[in-house]
């Protein structure tokens, strides 16, 4: 049922990648536990603005979950405390009346920090540039059935596809490492057919730029599994470690 | 030898270029005789893409392979969260796989009776010969479609189709699509091929001796506004949805590329033609920010029903009864009841209608009686809860995090809600627009769907026109530009463009008003919803007209923006698109005031059958209707594209029998 509840924000602020930054805390009064955690900062900007004050930044977009633009660290957890969710799926019927709730930016060596809660996370891009594609051209592809794919395969791939490149798993991990986020692509390329021809290969060329764009090492905490919003599971890095493995036997 | 054509009243003002021959033989003569640009030539002429959504990256990506340079720009902070991402249900294509009748012809066929006989035959009948295609190229990028135990493909039902030709991945067939064309495009990023620009926002399109020779884009992260040369420019910019500020579209999905173009000359086609999404989780409350979308294959095994009492649907909103205390006999199932032939699976445009007709007479649930029940029992009672939750777990999951409702053990509610634009920039068989190199892809153009969209077209059309179509047309363009060197955007025209961009953008800023640009965007909504929605009149139209000048009024001498110029200022980007959404939404109702006729998504209240369906003007009204800028503050000149069907007998479409 629908109640309204009063927070407080301790919500980061941030000039610009260079300038440091503090948390500034702002009181906001009958919020309706029916609204998105992101409806409530839309109150929150609207009464900023209202006081002549600069709103606060943060990225988002779909506001359906599936676009991986929202990314804020909220008490302690990326995307905030409830499970398989992003942020804009987080309703304020998860928080308590007049809790303090704080919020954060990723943080992250490889997301540098542009205002407030927005990252930068063109590092994830980068990543996907180097490899993480099947090296086909539009047009000349064989028919859609033309080779058989193991319906266990194709959903396996599919669940490791669901990846939405949120970075809430290098967010949420204490060395900041994104071989979860790296494994999904790997994995589900490796599982199909189409993608298998080039799979040792790209786990290597994805790999390498990985460790050169600052992330960290893998220790299997787990963390990313745990927070990710999409439920991808650690055993696909299992099966990007595999793949990385064979192609540095090759070498 | 073209069959008998069917003739209407309408003045051909318009040319689309639609090559001579049958049907069935237009495109592969097109392509038999277009121009070609060779490689060492085409390594000299520059593309702009604008936007990164199915058809934008597919085009980015395409045009790339063949060995153009791309500059390919970006709203958001990677190509991969464009909002085709949000698309659901699937991806139509005739590839018979099921063995029930489908054909390249038939689903051609029921694209243009889905778009109540508004769309140019030719362009429909190109659309689904590509479909195919389509199919092939995303299963060769790694795209998980759903299978069957024996490893083929699976197929599933959609609105307005007796077949199933719909392929999906899980509930999330657009974000893999999307993924398919963002890997492709990022393997040509990685070869240097594309030139990304990221938290890019286009704000001009320039035009120098009439012909689009690049871009003013504002770099969103440092304010800054750049100039960007290229021998043709390429929008696919998306749909204008967010004109009624609550919608299914994506934060940041805006008009204001589209309202750009039309401003340099470009024509605005059938604005009126929105789809109004019959399956969108209601509103909840004021501060709502967007709707969500339920998607249309819920239907395949959803039964929507109100109450048969409406003494029922009253105890129901006070919280009463609830939905599970009604027997199957208290339960009117409205859409098996009225269309037989199609049940839950008629058009959107239709099943909207007949839910907005339940609500209005009194028979709406929920605590607004804004809601019609989707209700699952009978699919879990017959299949099983898990395999109901292997088809649609996530859109489970994500109605319960939204409503905090568990849709396994009580139906889900649903609503109508603006998802989807038809209406865009009108352009020819090519897909170029009325300004020479300047064309336009995807949702943004207006070509394909007529007055209603079928399910799971979008991503068809998106994709047709980035992998198959742009990529050819363009070049009997470029064909013609080997000569023209790369031009300096310090040239006149781009210098004005500049300054036209800045002037407005000191303007907004300088106006230090009092309210919010959401709070004039949702008076705006408002008007929009009331007047110009699922059911328009005359007298409601006018009223929108007058009620949309006030809004413009307000929005110009009391909008406040905080912030600096040249700086990151999300108040000011928000500025600049409500600004053409105004225009947007103008051109809407003066278009729909226009149409005096119900065709597909445009309902006039006063053009309907005896039964309240939608009821055509094929003598007066078998026209696309494009409207041309004259000058701010001007009406703008309404020209006309004859729809001559050649090929399709046109008749009343019929869902029922």
């Amino acid at each position: 049922m629908e109640k309204s509840i009063n927070v407080t924000l301790k919500i980061w602020r941030q000039a610009g990648p260079k300038v440091k930054g503090k948390f500034e805390t702002y009181k906001l009064d009958n919020v309706s536990t029916d609204s998105s955690f992101l409806e409530m900062m839309d109150v929150l900007n609207e009464q900023l603005i209202n006081e002549r004050k600069e709103p606060i930044a943060f990225d988002h977009d779909c506001r359906e979950g599936i676009c991986g633009m929202c990314s804020m660290f909220i008490n302690g957890h990326p995307h905030g405390p409830d499970g398989e969710i992003t942020t804009c799926q987080l309703h304020m019927r998860n928080f308590k009346d007049g809790e303090t709730i704080t919020v954060e930016p990723w943080r992250s060596a490889a997301f540098p920090v542009i205002r407030d809660l927005m990252v930068d996370r063109g590092a994830y891009d980068k990543i996907i540039q180097a490899g993480g594609f099947v090296s086909v051209n539009t047009g000349g592809v064989p028919d859609g059935n033309a080779i058989p794919i193991s319906k266990v395969d194709a959903d396996e791939a599919m669940d490791a596809a669901s990846c939405i490149g949120c970075g809430a798993c290098a967010a949420t991990c204490k060395n900041g490492s994104a071989m979860l986020f790296v494994a999904a692509k790997v994995s589900q390329l490796a599982l199909l057919p189409q993608g298998r021809v080039e799979a040792a290969h790209r786990a290597k060329l994805m790999v390498a730029k990985m460790d050169e764009l600052g992330f960290g090492n893998c220790t299997n905490t787990g963390a990313c599994e745990a927070e990710c919003p999409k439920n991808v599971s650690i055993s696909h890095i299992a099966r990007l470690n595999r793949e990385f493995l064979s192609a540095k036997f090759k070498d | 030898m073209a069959k008998k054509q069917e003739s209407t009243s309408v003045e051909t003002k318009i040319d689309a270029r639609i090559p001579e021959g049958p049907l069935a033989e237009k495109w592969s003569n097109y392509k038999a005789h277009q121009k070609l640009v060779n490689p060492s030539n085409k390594r000299r002429l520059d593309i702009i893409v604008v936007g990164t959504g199915l058809a934008g990256a597919s085009a980015a990506a395409s045009m790339a392979e063949m060995g153009f340079n791309v500059l390919n720009f970006c709203i958001q902070d990677s190509p991969r969260r464009a909002h085709s991402i949000a698309a659901q249900g699937g991806i139509n294509a005739a590839k018979n796989y099921q063995n029930d009748g489908d054909s390249v012809y038939r689903l051609f066929y029921d694209t243009i009776k889905g778009g109540d006989y508004r769309a140019r035959e030719a362009n429909v009948y190109r659309l689904a010969e590509v479909s195919n295609g389509i199919i092939d190229q995303c299963v060769a990028q790694g795209v998980p479609f759903a299978r069957e135990y024996g490893g083929l493909l699976d197929n599933r039902s959609f609105g307005g189709a007796q077949v199933s030709r719909t392929f999906y991945a899980k509930g999330q067939t657009g974000q893999q699509l999307l993924l398919g064309a963002y890997s492709a495009l990022s393997r040509q990023i990685g070869k240097g091929a594309v030139k990304l620009y990221s938290r890019y926002e286009m704000l001009d399109v320039v035009v120098i001796d009439g012909r689009a020779r690049g871009i003013i884009a504002r770099n969103l992260v440092t304010g800054k506004v750049e100039r960007f040369f290229a021998h043709a420019v390429v929008v696919g910019s998306g749909g204008y949805g967010n004109t009624f500020f609550l919608s299914t579209n994506a934060m940041a999905s805006n008009g204001s590329a589209a309202v750009q173009m039309y401003k340099k000359g470009a024509y605005f086609a059938n604005p009126a033609y929105a789809q109004i999404h019959p399956t969108c989780i209601p509103v909840h409350g004021e501060f709502q920010s967007k709707l969500t979308l339920m998607s249309e294959s819920l239907r395949n095994d959803g039964r929507i029903w109100t109450p048969k009492k409406k003494e029922d649907a009253e105890a129901i909103r006070a919280g009463k009864k609830r939905a599970t205390d009604l027997s199957e006999d208290e339960r009117d199932y409205y859409l098996e009841r009225r269309y037989p032939a199609f049940g839950n699976l008629v058009p959107r445009d239709v099943a909207s209608r007949a839910a907005k007709e339940r609500c209005d007479a009194g028979y709406g649930v929920g605590n607004t009686g804004l809601a019609v029940y989707l209700d699952f029992s009978d699919a879990i009672k017959r299949l099983g809860e898990n395999v109901v939750r292997a088809r649609y777990g996530n859109l489970f999951q994500m109605y319960e995090k939204i409503v905090d409702d568990n849709p396994y053990k009580t139906p889900m509610m649903i609503y109508p809600a603006i998802h989807y634009t038809m209406g865009g920039i009108w352009v020819d068989y090519e897909l170029q627009t009325s300004v020479k190199g300047l064309f336009c892809i995807g949702e943004a153009n207006f070509s394909d769907h007529g007055a209603n969209r079928l399910g799971a077209s979008a991503l068809m059309q998106g994709l047709a026109d980035g992998y198959f179509v742009l990529p050819y047309t363009i070049q009997n363009y470029l064909a013609d530009q080997i000569q023209v060197p790369r031009l300096s955007t310090d040239l006149p025209e781009f210098e004005e463009a500049e300054k036209a961009v800045n002037d407005k953008i000191k303007k907004l800023m300088s106006i230090q008003g009092k309210e919010s640009v959401d709070h004039i965007h949702r008076k705006l909504g408002l008007i929009m919803w009331d007047f110009v929605g699922m059911g328009r009149n005359k007298a409601g139209l006018e009223t929108a007209l007058e009620k949309i000048k006030e809004v413009r009024k307000e929005f110009w001498t009391n909008v406040y923006i905080p912030g600096k110029e040249v700086d990151l200022n999300n108040e000011l980007e928000k500025a600049l698109r409500l600004a053409d959404f105004i225009e947007i939404g103008e051109l809407m109702a003066r278009d729909a005031l226009m149409r005096e006729e119900s065709c597909g998504g445009h309902f006039r209240e006063e053009y309907q059958t005896p039964e309240g369906e939608a009821l055509r003007n094929d003598e007066e009204f078998s026209f696309a209707s494009c409207w041309k800028f004259t000058g701010e503050g001007n009406e703008p000149e309404l020209l006309k594209e004859a729809l001559d069907y050649e090929f399709i007998h046109r008749q009343q479409r019929n869902y029922k029998s």
